[in-house]
């Protein structure tokens, strides 16, 4: 199989910090916190995280409601990311329709909203009367993927990976391996997740969630922070459009980065907490694919979401990576752990940073602890030339996943 | 619930989950060619006045009749009075 290099031509985001990616970054750089006291959560007998980071009203009505009927509010971010991305990429719907373009597209879950509905009818009456006849496209695991191909008209690959909080920057990866193997010449990738308590609730259950800051919303997650105290749990969608990168310049595309390495694997020791070996090879494998050094690394994007024990073991991974002196962050602070959804966005405002020269600190960071305080964390917004970056997500389930990225290609190759 | 008022329902109905006009919603408006609904439209058709009116629509053969709106207010009514009779039983 050929392979080719991957180059990203677009970008979109509805995150708790906004729709549209102009929205995202002025929320980082102004250094908001989309966290807010949540009632749907406060409801929940047992639920002590009463705190989450959820989108603002979007307008789902700029989607026909013959595509619509069959989305649950994940499809319709990714939807909203998803035309953003495409045109910031400058692909018209004519485009994208011919096989050589897929989608790949994940979700921690169908939707859980949903879902809810369809057990709410059958303990109520044993009944599936009630059933729209859409339901179920809204529930399948794949339903994100399977309604970008039929609203963007796609004839290629349909890729709908789910592993949990990497899916992400996994479905980027992947996808960047059908384009770089020549399977397809255009893909558009990422993560979408929609709240609910089912999935706050395993975190609360796991001891994993924020559950301190409930009448302090805007002082947690607090990645890295020694008064840590979890994850606070979020939604939205974050898509990127991939291309050959000789795709990209035979039509004269603006490019914004290249997807130098990708890897993910897996932590058999625990299925709740990645283990730092694991993490370790992740990211050197990453590295290893992309050709370049740890030291040419210029910023880490971690995916660090406020845990005790997430957040050490990340570090220490990092510290063994690229010793101290690479400058990390985490976003987690602004945006929440927006699921399936974090690591795409994420890697959109890692290049947002690379093409700013602008490094976004962890917001919430005020006294690193003792293992993480040993990196050079960001506090505060840094100008720096930088040309690349690794981004990482570590999910439950035991799987790891990095991506190194650089910004524009050189002529050279 | 008199025939307008089941009419008035109905419409509303539709109206809400199939985000129509309501100036379209006439008697003598195609379901298929005036107001757009296809197979699926029609499945939720269904259980949307199942829910509105508490009348079993499924099974019903009468349905598959349906053309207009006219058609589905004068079935809905039909549907009401039998269940209304049944339960004076």
């Amino acid at each position: 199989m050929p392979q080719r290099r991957v180059v990203i031509t677009g970008a979109g985001a509805v995150s708790p910090l906004g729709c549209g990616v102009p929205m995202v970054w002025k929320g980082l750089v102004e250094g908001r916190t989309s966290v807010r006291h949540c009632p749907s959560l406060a409801e929940v007998k047992g639920l002590r995280t009463t705190v989450a980071a959820c989108v603002p009203e979007v307008d789902a009505g700029t989607i026909d409601r013959k595509k619509r009927r069959y989305m649950s509010k994940m499809s319709i971010y990714a939807t909203i990311a998803a035309r953003e991305a495409l045109q910031m990429a400058g692909l018209g719907a004519d485009q994208v329709r011919g096989t050589r373009t897929g989608v790949c597209v994940g979700s921690t879950t169908g939707s859980t909203v949903e879902t809810e509905k369809f057990f709410v009818e059958m303990q109520n009456g044993r009944s599936i009367e009630n059933l729209k006849s859409t339901h179920f496209f809204k529930i399948m695991n794949s339903s994100c993927a399977a309604n970008l191909a039929q609203v963007l008209g796609i004839s290629g690959r349909q890729v709908a990976p789910s592993a949990a909080c990497a899916t992400g920057t996994i479905a980027v990866g992947l996808g960047a391996e059908s384009v770089a193997c020549g399977k397809q010449d255009v893909m558009i990738c990422g993560g979408a997740d929609e709240l609910h308590p089912l999935t706050v609730g395993v975190f609360d259950t796991l001891e994993a969630s924020s559950r301190a800051y409930n009448d302090r919303p805007d002082m947690t997650p607090r990645p890295f922070d020694r008064k840590r105290d979890g994850i606070v749990c979020g939604e939205g969608a974050g898509m990127v459009v991939l291309e050959a990168l000789e795709h990209a310049r035979a039509r004269e595309a603006e490019i914004i980065g290249e997807v130098r390495g990708f890897s993910m694997n897996s932590s058999p020791d625990d299925i709740a907490n990645p283990g730092v070996d694991s993490m370790v090879d992740c990211m050197a494998s990453a590295l290893d694919e992309s050709g370049l050094s740890g030291e040419q690394v210029g910023y880490v994007n971690a995916h660090a979401t406020g845990t005790i024990q997430g957040d050490e073991a990340e570090c220490r991974a990092l510290e063994h990576v690229f010793g101290r002196g690479t400058p990390v962050s985490s976003l987690k602070g602004h945006m929440g752990h927006a699921m399936a959804a974090c690591g795409a966005l994420e890697l959109i405002a890692t290049l947002l940073m690379m093409r700013k020269g602008l490094l976004v600190p962890t917001r919430n960071l005020q006294e690193p602890d003792d293992i993480c305080g040993r990196l050079n964390l960001l506090t505060t917004l840094e100008h720096r030339h930088l040309e690349v970056a690794i981004v990482n997500s570590f999910a439950l389930g035991g799987i790891n996943s990095a991506m190194v990225i650089s910004g524009r290609p050189t002529n050279d190759g | 619930m008199t025939d307008d008022k089941v009419i008035e329902i109905v419409n509303q109905s539709l109206v809400e989950e199939f985000e129509l006009d309501p100036g379209m919603m006439t008697p003598d408006v195609f379901l298929v060619e005036g107001l757009g609904f296809d197979s699926l439209d029609f499945v939720d058709v269904v259980v949307v006045l199942q829910q509105a009116f508490g009348i079993e629509l499924r099974e019903e053969p009468r349905v598959r009749e349906v053309r207009t709106l006219g058609d589905l207010h004068h079935l809905v009514i039909e549907k009401k009075r039998e269940l209304e009779g049944l339960k004076q039983q």
